[in-house]
């Protein structure tokens, strides 16, 4: 090779910094940036530094080498912070790809006499700076799924409360899918609540879990079973029609447990079990 | 004429399980299953999804609307490379499982749906065909 690019970029870099600065002003995604362009410049001015400090003609074509970890890591981060600072991805990706723009520009005034080796170093530095845009744009989306795991975690806290509708009685709905963990934090609030409330019978409502397959229906026996072990009674309510049949052809034996087909049926069942009576107030009695 | 639908679904976490239930009940409703089928269907779908998710490690779901005369109906095919079953004919029956479940999954889902195909090599995988009719 004739000259060597990575000498050529390390030697222009205030002009490559100059020349991105320049780019990323002018360009309209960044109208409403809202970093200070002292921030953005200091910012810039690290990127191109480890950019240009541990590129070399080896690495370049190896984005996994591990020389490289410096610059992906610091790729990482600049993506995080951007992103809690409200940037789009766009936003983030047009900002590094505009330092291609900038590494290119130099290239070409550099070795304008070599056209063969402008375009091999085009090439080269092109798929290097996609490369940390991927690595950009992959940051972005793991870190969009742990929200997304976080949440469901909440998710399945938030969505099941103990209800007590009466002295005695709770009921928790269940809506949604009843997987193992969510099973798990269902059965650890209502052994919880009886406890707390000193309830001695406890309503399930499943009229918002779509399908009982075999694993919901042993989660469910289950909760039963441990209800019954605290001393109290567990009424599962809510089953639906086409969830009876359903069950029923599974094969799967429910009959140990007491079911009902509506929350108000296994409420009227509690009262009845604890002696109470609902009644209508007869008002001509009153006055 | 309705566009065909045929498309294949990833199983490999749990998660995923609730991806195909809802795809099969969204194509159930588009084809005009009642909601007994459509119950019947998903609770199927769910029971082999789960079984191939826990003994055969993931695999992939293909969902296909077939008619066949004047029957119109949904064919899923699950297909993992799992170890497969040492024997069918026990695995089918009530009650038997191999884990800590209560071993209604394979023998219910087949009682769920009209008809039930199941291959398995020993060391290769698992191939589990459900057919259910919209109006069966």
């Amino acid at each position: 090779m004739a000259t060597d690019i990575f000498e050529i970029l390390r030697l222009n870099k205030q002009q490559i910094l100059q020349l991105w600065l320049q780019n990323q002003q002018t360009d309209t995604e960044f109208s409403d940036n809202f970093n200070t362009a002292d921030e953005l410049r200091a910012q810039s001015a690290e990127f191109v530094d480890l950019l240009l400090s541990t590129l070399n003609e080896n690495n370049i074509h190896d984005f996994s080498s591990p020389d490289l970890e410096p610059l992906i890591d610091y790729v990482s981060s600049l993506t995080i912070s951007r992103a809690r600072q409200g940037f789009s991805p766009r936003e983030t990706a047009t900002y590094i790809f505009t330092l291609k723009d900038s590494l290119l520009k130099v290239l070409s005034d550099q070795i304008s006499g070599d056209l063969s080796q402008l375009y091999q170093a085009t090439i080269q530095i092109s798929r290097f700076v996609d490369n940390i845009g991927i690595q950009s744009f992959e940051t972005f989306i793991t870190g969009r799924e742990e929200v997304i795991s976080q949440q469901s975690d909440e998710m399945a806290e938030l969505s099941t409360p103990v209800i007590r509708v009466w002295n005695g009685i709770l009921a928790m709905p269940i809506i949604g899918t009843l997987d193992s963990a969510r099973t798990q934090v269902v059965m650890e609030n209502l052994l919880q609540g009886i406890v707390d409330t000193g309830s001695s019978i406890a309503i399930l409502d499943i009229s918002g879990v779509p399908a009982v397959d075999s694993l919901v229906a042993q989660h469910l026996i289950k909760t039963v079973n441990a209800t019954r072990l605290m001393g109290a009674e567990c009424i599962i309510s809510g089953i639906r029609p086409e969830i009876a049949q359903t069950v029923v052809h599974l094969g799967i034996d429910l009959s140990q447990m007491i079911t009902k087909a509506t929350l108000e049926s296994a409420l009227k069942f509690a009262f009845n079990s604890l002696q109470l009576e609902v009644r209508r107030i007869q008002k001509d009695k009153v006055i | 004429m309705m566009a065909t639908i045929r498309e294949s679904l990833i199983v490999q976490q749990e998660r995923d399980l609730v991806v195909c239930r809802n795809r099969v009940k969204e194509v159930a409703v588009k084809i005009g299953m009642g909601i007994v089928n459509q119950t019947k269907l998903i609770t199927a779908t769910s029971e082999i999804a789960r079984n191939m998710l826990i003994y055969g490690g993931g695999g992939v779901m293909r969902l296909e609307v077939i008619t066949r005369g004047k029957q119109e109906g949904i064919q899923l095919v699950f297909e993992d490379k799992g170890p497969g079953i040492a024997d069918i004919q026990k695995a089918m029956q009530d009650g038997f499982t191999t884990g800590r479940t209560l071993g209604m999954g394979l023998p219910g889902a087949k009682r769920l749906v009209n008809e039930f195909t199941i291959q398995s090599t020993f060391g290769k995988g698992t191939t589990v065909k459900l057919l259910k009719w919209k109006n069966g």
